[in-house]
C-alpha cells in the first residue's frame, strides 16, 4: 500500500502560569531582553479607520476571572483587508498589524486593546460577514487554545445575516459573540470558559 | 517566500490533542468549556495570520545563556542547543514563521512574580527567547537544561525538565502553544499536565532526542526538535477562498 505521508500536529500543551515570561517579558518584569512585548501597540498615528478600545476580562466556571490569561487578537483593516501580506486580495494597511496580544491585569485580570473598528470581510461564498474580531485564549489549565469572535453591537443588520452567527444553532448564546457598547468607541467583551452563559468558542 | 492564504486546513484531530477537560490536572475542571466547539470550515479570517519580519529579532534573543545576562557573564546549568524545524502536516517546512520559547533556570525556577518554589533564581537567566524560521523552516537556539520542578497540583506532583513553546505559522488556524520535553526523562510518564495528552506516540512526538552528531565539542550538546503545525488542503477542485 502506499502512504499518504502525513504528519500528526504537534500536540499542545497548556500555556501555564508562566506565559508572560515567553509571550510578554516586559509585562513579567523581564527587561532588556526584546525592546517592546509583541503586539502590544497595534495602532499608529496613520492607521486608517475608527478607534476604539476592546476591553474585558476571562471567567471561570465559578465566574471567577482569570489573572493569568494571554488573550490574542487577530483583525481586518478598516477596509476589510488582513494586513502583512497573507491576504490574497492585497497588503492592507501598511501602518496597522492586524495582531494584538494583551495579558490580562495581574489584579483584575482585565485586558485592553486600543485597535481599530474592522471593515467587513467576505465568507467562503462570497457574501459578507459581519465586522468581527478574532479572539485566541490561553492561560493555565487550557489545554489547547480557544478560539472565538467577537461581534459589534451597532452592527444589527449585518450581525444577522453573518453566515458564522448563523451556523449557531442555539440562539440565545449569540449574545455571548456580541460585545457590549461602554461609551464612545470602548466595547467589553468579556469571556465565560463555562456555565450558563458560557462563550460559543470554535473548531477552526 | 509566504503562502498566501490559498486553501482551508485539514480539521485538527480533537483526539490526539488533551481534551479541555482532564481532571488529572486540577486547573482545567473549571476553564474547560462544556457545550460542544461549533465547528466552522475556514474562513480568510482564520487562513490569513499576521506577519513578523527577520528585522524584530534581536542578535541575542536565541541566546538564553546570555540575552539577560551581565557583560562577560553566562547563565548557570547544562549548556544545549535545542534546534529543528517546523513544518505542516504535509512534511512541507514553514518559512518565516515566529517561534517563541520560555523555561525554568537550570534549578527548575522562573523569573516570575507569581512563582513559589524555593529553588535559587540565576541572576544571568531570563528565560525567554525568541526565533524566525529560515527558508526550510529551520530554527535553534542556545540555552540551558531546565531544572525539573514541583507543582501545586496533587500534593507531590512535579513538571519534567521542559521547554514552552509558542509557534504562529502562516495563518491564525496554526497558532500553537505546546511544551518540549527531554528524550530519556522518566519524569514525562508520571507528570498530570503530560498526562492530558491521550496517546503515548502523541507525547513522543514532544520529546526532543539527543542528537551527539550535532554536539558542538567542548561547549554544548545538541537537541532535535520538530514541531508540525496544521497543513492546508490542496485546491485541486473547489477549497479556493473568496478572493483567490
Ligand atoms: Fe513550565
Amino acid at each position: 500500500m502506499q502512504s499518504l505521508n502525513r504528519f500528526k500536529e504537534s500536540a499542545s500543551q497548556t500555556a501555564g502560569p508562566y506565559v508572560h515570561i515567553g509571550c510578554v517579558p516586559n509585562f513579567a518584569g523581564i527587561g532588556g531582553v526584546f525592546p517592546a512585548d509583541l503586539g502590544k501597540t497595534m495602532l499608529k498615528e496613520a492607521t486608517r479607520g475608527t478607534r476604539i478600545t476592546v476591553k474585558g476580562q476571562v471567567f471561570d466556571g465559578t465566574g471567577t476571572p482569570l489573572r493569568d490569561a494571554l488573550i490574542e487578537i487577530w483583525q481586518a483593516d478598516a477596509d476589510g483587508i488582513y494586513p502583512g501580506g497573507s491576504d490574497p486580495r492585497g497588503p492592507g494597511d501598511p501602518h496597522f498589524t492586524g495582531f494584538g496580544r494583551q495579558a490580562g491585569d495581574a489584579a483584575t485580570g482585565e485586558f485592553a486593546f486600543e485597535t481599530v473598528k474592522p471593515g467587513r470581510v467576505p465568507f467562503r461564498d462570497g457574501r459578507m460577514m459581519a465586522p468581527h474580531i478574532t479572539f485566541w485564549i490561553v492561560a493555565r489549565g487550557i489545554n489547547i487554545g480557544l478560539h472565538t469572535r467577537m461581534y459589534f453591537p451597532e452592527e444589527e443588520e449585518a450581525n444577522a445575516a453573518d453566515p458564522v452567527l448563523a451556523r449557531v444553532e442555539h440562539k440565545p448564546r449569540l449574545a455571548t459573540l456580541i460585545a457590549k457598547a461602554e461609551g464612545e468607541g470602548t466595547y467589553r467583551f468579556d469571556v465565560h470558559l463555562q456555565g450558563e452563559d458560557e462563550t460559543v468558542f470554535f473548531d477552526i | 517566500m509566504r503562502n498566501k492564504a490559498e486553501g482551508a486546513f485539514y480539521q485538527r484531530d480533537r483526539e490526539w490533542h488533551p481534551p479541555a477537560f482532564a481532571p488529572g490536572y486540577k486547573t482545567s475542571v473549571l476553564r474547560s468549556p462544556q457545550k460542544a466547539l461549533i465547528s466552522l470550515d475556514n474562513t480568510l479570517s482564520e487562513a490569513t495570520g499576521p506577519v513578523f519580519g527577520h528585522n524584530i529579532i534581536g542578535e541575542l534573543d536565541n541566546d538564553l545563556i546570555h540575552n539577560f545576562a551581565a557583560p562577560g557573564e553566562s547563565a548557570i546549568g547544562e549548556r544545549i542547543i535545542v534546534y529543528g524545524r517546523v513544518m505542516d502536516e504535509n512534511g512541507k517546512g514553514l518559512p518565516g514563521t515566529l517561534v517563541e520559547f520560555w523555561q525554568a533556570n537550570a534549578g527548575g525556577r522562573y523569573r516570575h512574580a507569581r512563582e513559589t518554589y524555593i529553588a535559587a533564581l540565576d541572576p544571568n537567566f531570563g528565560g525567554c527567547g525568541r526565533a524566525i524560521t529560515d527558508e526550510d523552516g529551520g530554527y535553534a537556539f542556545r540555552t540551558i537544561r531546565p531544572g525539573a520542578y514541583p507543582w501545586p497540583n496533587r500534593p507531590n506532583d512535579w513538571r519534567p525538565a521542559h521547554i514552552h513553546f509558542s509557534l504562529f505559522g502562516h495563518a491564525f488556524a496554526q497558532r500553537l502553544i505546546t511544551q518540549m520535553y527531554f528524550e530519556g526523562d522518566p519524569m514525562i510518564w508520571q507528570c498530570p499536565i503530560v498526562g492530558t495528552i491521550p496517546s503515548r506516540e502523541a507525547i513522543e512526538g514532544l520529546t526532543a532526542l539527543l542528537d551527539r552528531e550535532n554536539t558542538i565539542p567542548m561547549d554544548a550538546r545538541a537537541y532535535k526538535f520538530d514541531i508540525i503545525l496544521r497543513g492546508r488542503r490542496s485546491t485541486l477542485f473547489e477549497n479556493r477562498l473568496e478572493g483567490n
